[in-house]
């Protein structure tokens, strides 16, 4: 490869970078203020896109298109101000978990929504009029368009830096980012100012979205590939640091530019495909930053967040009632393969929910009571699930030596990752989870030779008597009560009084000398070890394993279960794995818009029961008792 | 004159209770403040001093009472509703605005001129006008907050207060961890707001300080006002000081 095909590539990479710039700074602006993650921010880019195309197709010519852009970005920014006055409004002062969750439930609606509106297809906008000429460049034609995103990304950043620097707002929105309570207290109306912030941050993802539709095609998996790579350049950046999120927009372009342009290349005998490598790089790039440098390359640690939710109730052994309840519901599960003999599809639908339960209340133990909110738990039911089926499939081991394998792998995956996460917190700790959980999931994708790629590996079915779904129900119910079980004991152990002491207040905890770090980790582990389980029993169950089932999604529907359960509650997780894989099962394998149908349920439950399922009956308990 | 303020006080507080999470900490605590008056709320750490003046600021989650200020049930409003009533707050902890510059940070406290019920004009200042009253903030306009000491900290967070032209000032322990120098300074700052007919509500637990300045004071102990009496009164009742301050 040459040195001019290689600054080619960079050159390239450079126009990529504005257009993630435009999202990052967006969602760093905002986080600054309001301390929301925008996961929809990838949404609002991708709405732009497709409300661009429209704008370029209906009105023919130069006002069409670049009158276009303009109309996209202010609707954009009057659709952010919008979900800010009617959701998020609501959720200031919930936990930080709930905000993530609402703000993932956004994304499916928007796609949903898109879906319904602009179709399935992807959609090429016309090229940009006044721009439609390529330039040579060191050999080869660039587009002048490209040429134009490189240009206009830094009078963006010169721009935002002008209005906080200079303007009231500006400094109302530095100020409002140290301390917002303050803020209010001096006649500021937050509310205003917050929904301003939201309005400027969505403009700018539209206006990046806009931007692109000369460039690619609309489409709607963008949402989500864009949140994931803003999301590094604004961890990677410093959350809330403009100046940051350029710098690390170029830097994680150029990373992935490079690999694209070294391509396949010999090292010591062996061809490296180095273009396969664009998914971990920028994950590995952001695990090292956070690594060397945890609040990123230009932030600064956030200040303690003032004025947080109540205080939650601390959490208490079973009494009667529940025990009994729960003799009852072992009863009836051992039952269940008489009661389902003219329903084996009962016995199917029993054994993805205990495996749910398994991986709900393994996500629960860290999340909860350790309150590490791990968003990357789906990278240890995948360690599970690869660790088993590849051993069946490579060693030809008999089940019982692969589900003993599942879990040990987990742990190992745990104990590596868990050691870096326990060193962040809050947004910090669930990025770096994500994207610990994102780097098992493309090296699973990528690495076909060992994993199968895309493909997965099939035919992992259990061995007799385990063939029958009789015999694996009841093998997977008994792990599953042990595994719930173990996590409970271990709560009520003096190991769970201190994680639940690190969690409430770690530098109190490190004073009356718990390693509150050593702790968590120790619990990160412990988590990841169990959901192992859950990975392996899920393999045999479904007697194959793929990449797609290892995804974000089963890491939000793991958050999503353990939150419609009620997180302040032991039997939370158990509840919420229950409903979440019945409805699940059910209601939307009915329905094309299942997603939106999913982000509706995950909305209500942040706005109108935040405790869950378990929550509210406990809620209810204790009002007909006193 | 003296006799329509003494039926309207400034601020009239009934039966003010709030909490932090499950745990209560202020229970029926009731107390006035007339136009012009310098009163103090006196108590040891953790009687509920910074608590009450949070309350009346909104800033506590859940509370409940009746507050009146110039006339208005503030009881329900939100912090920067009763701040723009001209109710103005100076932090314990000063909370200035550490990335901003001295004006930067006078500027977040701006707002527009206003009167008081009777239609009389409120003091009105502009950063001229405080940098005159502390020259050590005119000295050093374009300094970082985060860059000044703890004594330049203070006068800049009742600057910032002041530049909302408030009618009443909530003092949060202005004595407390500042250099002689500057609680001196604090008290003749103080004095001068009166001049200029402000109220003012402070809290504080030491005598010494109180005595320059206040008019009278509210003795609280566990979330309750216990005392409470002139100036005068409390200094020659040692009994009480003994009761409700001493350590």
């Amino acid at each position: 490869m040459t040195l001019n095909a290689f600054l080619f590539q960079a050159l390239n990479g450079l126009s990529t970078a504005s257009g993630l710039f435009f999202v990052a700074a967006g969602l760093s602006l905002i986080f600054g203020v309001t301390r929301i993650v925008n996961i929809a921010h990838g949404s609002l880019y991708m709405l732009g896109t497709y409300i661009a195309y429209s704008f370029a197709t209906t009105y023919a010519g130069a006002p069409g298109f670049w009158g276009g852009i303009i109309a996209t970005a202010l609707i954009v920014g009057m659709f952010g101000a919008l979900i800010e006055v009617v959701l998020l409004r609501r959720i200031y002062r919930a936990p930080e978990l709930f905000q993530l969750l609402a703000t993932f439930a956004l994304v499916l609606v928007i796609n949903d929504a898109t879906l319904w509106f602009w179709g399935p297809q992807d959609l090429l906008g016309p090229r940009a009029p006044g721009l439609r000429d390529a330039i040579p460049i060191l050999g080869r034609r660039l587009p002048s368009y490209d040429l134009f995103l490189i240009g206009i990304a830094p009078i963006v950043l010169l721009a935002l830096h002008f209005t906080l620097a200079k303007t009231r707002l500006g400094r109302l929105v530095r100020a409002a980012t140290q301390d917002r309570e303050m803020v209010g207290a001096l006649g500021v109306n937050q509310a205003m100012l917050f929904t301003a912030v939201f309005a400027l941050g969505s403009l700018l993802a539209g206006l990046g979205g806009a931007l692109q539709v000369a460039r690619e095609p609309a489409n709607l998996a963008t949402d989500l590939i864009v949140i994931g790579d803003a999301f590094v350049v604004v961890v990677v950046g410093g959350m809330g640091s403009i100046t940051g999120a350029y710098l690390a927009a170029i830097i994680i372009a150029e990373v992935k530019a490079l690999c694209i342009a070294l391509g396949v290349v010999d090292i010591a005998g062996i061809s490296v495909n180095f273009t396969k490598f664009t998914l971990v790089a920028e994950f590995l790039v952001m695990a090292v930053v956070l690594i060397a440098r945890p609040y990123g390359l230009l932030g600064k640690p956030q200040g303690a967040v003032r004025s947080v939710a109540e205080p939650e109730d601390p959490i208490r052994p079973a009494k009667w009632p529940l025990k009994i309840l729960a003799g009852l519901t072992l009863a009836v599960l051992l039952a269940l393969p008489l009661l389902a003999r003219d329903e084996p599809y009962l016995l199917v639908l029993g054994i993805d929910v205990l495996i749910a339960v398994i991986f709900a209340t393994s996500l629960h133990f860290i999340a909860g009571p350790g309150g590490l909110h791990s968003f990357g738990h789906a990278a240890y039911f995948g360690l599970g699930a690869y660790g088993a089926a590849l051993l069946v499939k490579w060693l030809a081991a008999p089940m019982g030596l692969a589900l003993i394998a599942a879990p040990i792998v987990a742990l190992f995956g745990a104990l590596l990752f868990g050691w870096f996460a326990v060193r962040l917190s809050g947004v910090y700790l669930a990025m770096l989870t994500l994207a610990f959980a994102q780097i098992v999931w493309a090296l699973v994708f990528q690495w076909e030779a060992l994993t199968g790629g895309s493909n997965g590996v099939v035919g992992v079915w259990p061995p007799p008597p385990f063939d029958g779904a009789t015999v694996y129900f009841l093998l997977t119910l008994i792990l599953a009560v042990a595994a719930v079980l173990l996590l409970r004991r271990l709560l009520f152990a003096p190991f769970g009084y201190a994680m639940r002491a690190g969690r409430d207040s770690p530098l109190r905890a490190e004073a009356i000398g718990i390693d509150v770090k050593r702790v968590h980790w120790l619990a990160f582990a412990i988590a990841g070890c169990v959901c192992g389980v859950a990975g392996g029993l899920f393999a045999f169950a479904k007697g194959s394993i793929s990449p797609e089932t290892i995804g974000v999604s089963r890491s939000i529907d793991g958050l999503v279960m353990v939150l419609l359960g009620g997180i302040q509650t032991l039997t939370g997780p158990v509840v919420g794995a229950v409903a979440f894989t019945t409805l699940q099962d059910t209601v939307m394998r009915q329905t094309e818009y299942w997603r939106a149908l999913l982000g509706g349920i995950i909305l209500l439950l942040v706005l109108a029961f935040p405790m869950g399922i378990a929550g509210a009956f406990r809620m209810f308990a204790r009002r007909a008792s006193s | 004159m003296i006799g329509r303020t003494e039926i309207k006080p400034m601020l009239a507080v009934e039966g003010l209770k709030a909490w932090y999470g499950a745990a209560q900490i202020l229970y029926d605590v009731r107390f006035d403040v007339r136009r012009g008056e310098v009163v103090a709320l006196m108590g040891r750490n953790g009687a509920g001093k910074s608590t009450t003046m949070k309350a009346l600021m909104g800033l506590v989650g859940r509370r409940e009472g009746r507050v009146t200020f110039n006339g208005r049930d503030i009881s329900r409003l939100r912090p920067y509703e009763i701040a723009r009533l001209g109710l103005g707050f100076t932090p314990e902890d000063r909370r200035i605005f550490v990335d901003l510059t001295v004006e930067e940070n006078l500027d977040i406290g701006r707002q527009p001129p206003r009167r008081f019920a009777d239609a009389a004009p409120a003091p009105e200042w502009s950063p001229e006008r405080l940098y005159k009253l502390f020259p050590n903030l005119g000295e050093m306009p374009r300094r970082l907050g985060g860059r000044m000491s703890g004594g330049e900290q203070q006068m800049l967070t009742v600057a910032r207060t002041l530049m909302g032209n408030p009618l009443l000032v909530l003092f949060d322990e202005p004595s407390e961890g500042v250099a002689p120098v500057i609680v001196e300074q604090m008290a003749n700052t103080i004095i001068e707001l009166k001049k200029e007919g402000l109220s003012i509500l402070l809290s504080e637990q030491n005598v010494h300080f109180a005595r320059l300045v206040s008019d009278r004071v509210y003795m609280l102990e566990k979330g309750q006002i216990r005392w409470s009496g002139t100036m005068a009164e409390l200094d020659a009742n040692s009994d009480v000081q003994r009761a409700y301050l001493t350590v």
